[in-house]
């Protein structure tokens, strides 16, 4: 699958379709529904932010999107494609190809040098290394870090560890980047200069969707989904 | 970026846990390779002293009479004359296809001469080739008999004669001195006069004959069965009896330490995966925040796996062969120490490819079952962990 080829929805431009999802977890024997019954539709090159209070399921409901935790009822579909229909494997392979995550806390490999954390997403890929030297630095330097290519992560500001986990994520050129409060643990100016790259990211024709409990980045978004108590509020 | 970069790096970045890792392998590879090469100087040590340990080939006369004698007692009352082979004869046993085999080869007269107007039995041999063959032989006092008048009495033929160390006394009109007088041995010799073949041959009136001759052979790849054989050929009118007894010994001792060797070998062994796993299974756990990222990534699970036991295979290799040169410096410092005239038989490469190989595979085993739980991670439960 291709960045190009993500136009043949089943319905009206959508990328996303998300019929009727629910995801319930058991804690000892009493089950608690994070997410209920959402529906939800997300066209190509959308910007959405998900906003919601901690506990909301707006985590919960990134994760299903990205095809990391299967919904005890109902259907994600990306693409044509039904997510939860795969095999674990297929799905490993979907996100590879088409999913970029910028992770809580930018999680990057503590051991691996900038590069190479952002070159991580193509060690499964059968390009030749020059190759894939030079689709990190393209990303390290579109996201401003060129000159810190070869520092290790706690070499880095907060700020520039999330660019990195940015420029990860983009490495592959994904159609869609999936981030989980990724101004979470940054300060007011860094996190509009990252929500300002994810914008730009946006117009460079990528779907972004951004789960955030700050309301201030909603006005970077083409639109705002609101999650409260496991259900969608648009 | 190849899947071998995650392995190098997190193995650079976890030193300590690495290095703790390989230290148990390094423990178990080098104590294997220790106890092995100990074994092998032990075994060759044993063979070597055994060989000349007494006799394990006699060649005696043929009779036609059956022998009464049971452990020194003569029952029956028979007589019979002792019959005798010539000396020069002695020659022939050297020419056996398997003569590099032989390492003792002692001939001896026997006959009885009165000594102080008491009968007493007088045996001749050749000093150098019977003290090498009599190893457990142990003087009281005095020294073991340095020409042919010296001679060497038996405990009880030196109470029974009443002859002290230093003594002298005649026969046939020889004149001999008692060099020493040996301890009780508890077989025949303690009732005889040990003296030179030549001398002995002149005083029993037998010039250029034998009575027997005993025979200590090296038995590593040839069986004795077939060295009595080869014997018999060369003397038809003599009996050859292998004195299997001995060999059994020798077999016996070695397959003890062999035995040994194998147990602590598994005990060790046994140990040393227990370790990787332990650390392999601790290593997981406390990748599971990666390992979900990976997943979450598109990473398969085959590739989790690759990422790990990469890991297990590089540390095996790094543990088996730091392993096997301090196993062999062990063994060469060690074995000077517990084994007298022991000798380090130098470093074997196929040990070393085989030890290695072992480090490897134990550590990939242990480390088996730790990638596929890592590899069969939930990525959604893993990252719960972000």
């Amino acid at each position: 699958m291709k960045k190009g080829e993500t136009n043949k929805m089943t319905s009206a431009n959508h990328l996303i379709e998300i019929n009727g999802i629910q995801k319930n977890y058991y804690m000892g024997d009493t089950m608690v529904s994070a997410i209920k019954n959402i529906n939800l539709f997300i066209a190509d090159q959308e910007f959405i932010t998900i906003m919601g209070p901690s506990g909301s399921g707006k985590s919960t409901l990134l994760a299903a999107i990205g095809g990391l935790n299967k919904p005890t009822k109902g259907r994600v579909i990306v693409d044509s494609l039904d997510l939860y229909a795969l095999s674990n494997e297929q799905r490993a392979d979907f996100r590879s190809e088409y999913i970029g995550f910028v992770f809580q806390s930018f999680q990057l490999i503590p051991y691996l040098s900038v590069l190479e954390n952002v070159k991580l997403p193509l060690a499964v890929t059968g390009q030749k290394n020059k190759i894939k030297h030079q689709m990190a630095m393209d990303m390290i330097d579109r996201v401003g870090l060129a000159e810190k290519a070869h520092h290790l992560p706690d070499q880095l500001s907060g700020g520039e560890q999330e660019r990195v986990a940015i420029a990860r994520a983009i490495v592959k050129k994904p159609p869609l980047i999936l981030a989980d409060e990724p101004t979470g643990n940054l300060d007011s100016r860094t996190s509009q200069e990252i929500m300002m790259l994810l914008q730009s990211l946006n117009e460079g024709g990528y779907t972004i969707i951004v789960v955030t409990h700050n309301s201030d980045m909603k006005a970077y978004a083409s639109r705002n989904i609101k999650v409260q108590d496991g259900q969608c509020y648009k | 970026m190849k899947l071998h970069n995650i392995s190098f790096g997190n193995i650079i970045r976890r030193k300590e846990k690495m290095i703790f890792l390989v230290l148990g392998l390094v423990i178990g590879v080098s104590t294997i390779v220790t106890l092995l090469s100990i074994t092998k100087s032990m075994t060759q040590n044993i063979e070597e002293h055994l060989n000349q340990f007494g006799a394990n080939i006699v060649l005696t006369p043929k009779s036609e009479n059956l022998s009464l004698n049971y452990g020194g007692i003569h029952v029956g009352g028979v007589n019979y004359k002792v019959q005798e082979f010539d000396q020069k004869a002695l020659d022939r046993i050297r020419s056996i296809k398997n003569a590099k085999n032989i390492s003792i080869v002692a001939p001896k007269v026997l006959g009885p001469v009165v000594l102080r107007g008491k009968k007493a039995l007088l045996m001749g041999v050749e000093f150098e080739d019977e003290l090498r063959l009599k190893s457990w032989w142990q003087k009281t006092n005095g020294y073991f008999p340095q020409n042919k008048e010296e001679v060497i009495l038996g405990s009880q033929a030196a109470k029974f004669l009443d002859f002290k160390t230093g003594q002298t006394f005649t026969l046939s009109g020889n004149r001999f001195k008692i060099s020493t007088i040996l301890k009780s041995t508890g077989s025949s010799e303690d009732n005889a006069i040990i003296a030179d073949l030549g001398a002995s041959q002149k005083v029993l009136g037998k010039t250029g004959k034998l009575s027997m001759v005993e025979i200590a052979a090296f038995c590593k790849g040839c069986p004795i069965n077939e060295l009595t054989l080869q014997i018999a050929e060369k003397f038809p009118n003599a009996k050859v009896t292998a004195m299997k007894q001995a060999v059994m010994a020798k077999m016996q001792s070695i397959e003890m330490f062999k035995s040994f060797s194998l147990g602590v070998s598994i005990i060790v062994i046994f140990i040393g995966s227990l370790l990787v796993f332990v650390t392999a299974m601790g290593s997981v756990n406390e990748r599971t925040r990666e390992i979900g990222i990976f997943r979450a990534i598109g990473f398969r699970r085959g590739h989790v796996m690759q990422i790990i036991l990469l890991e297990a295979m590089i540390l095996g290799g790094i543990g088996g062969i730091i392993g096997f040169c301090i196993g062999n410096l062990f063994a060469w410092g060690i074995i000077p120490l517990v084994i007298k005239d022991g000798i380090f038989w130098g470093i074997s490469i196929n040990l070393g490819i085989v030890s290695t190989l072992m480090a490897v595979s134990l550590s990939l085993l242990a480390s088996l079952y730790p990638a596929v739980k890592a590899s069969n991670m939930d990525p959604s439960e893993a990252l719960r962990a972000l």
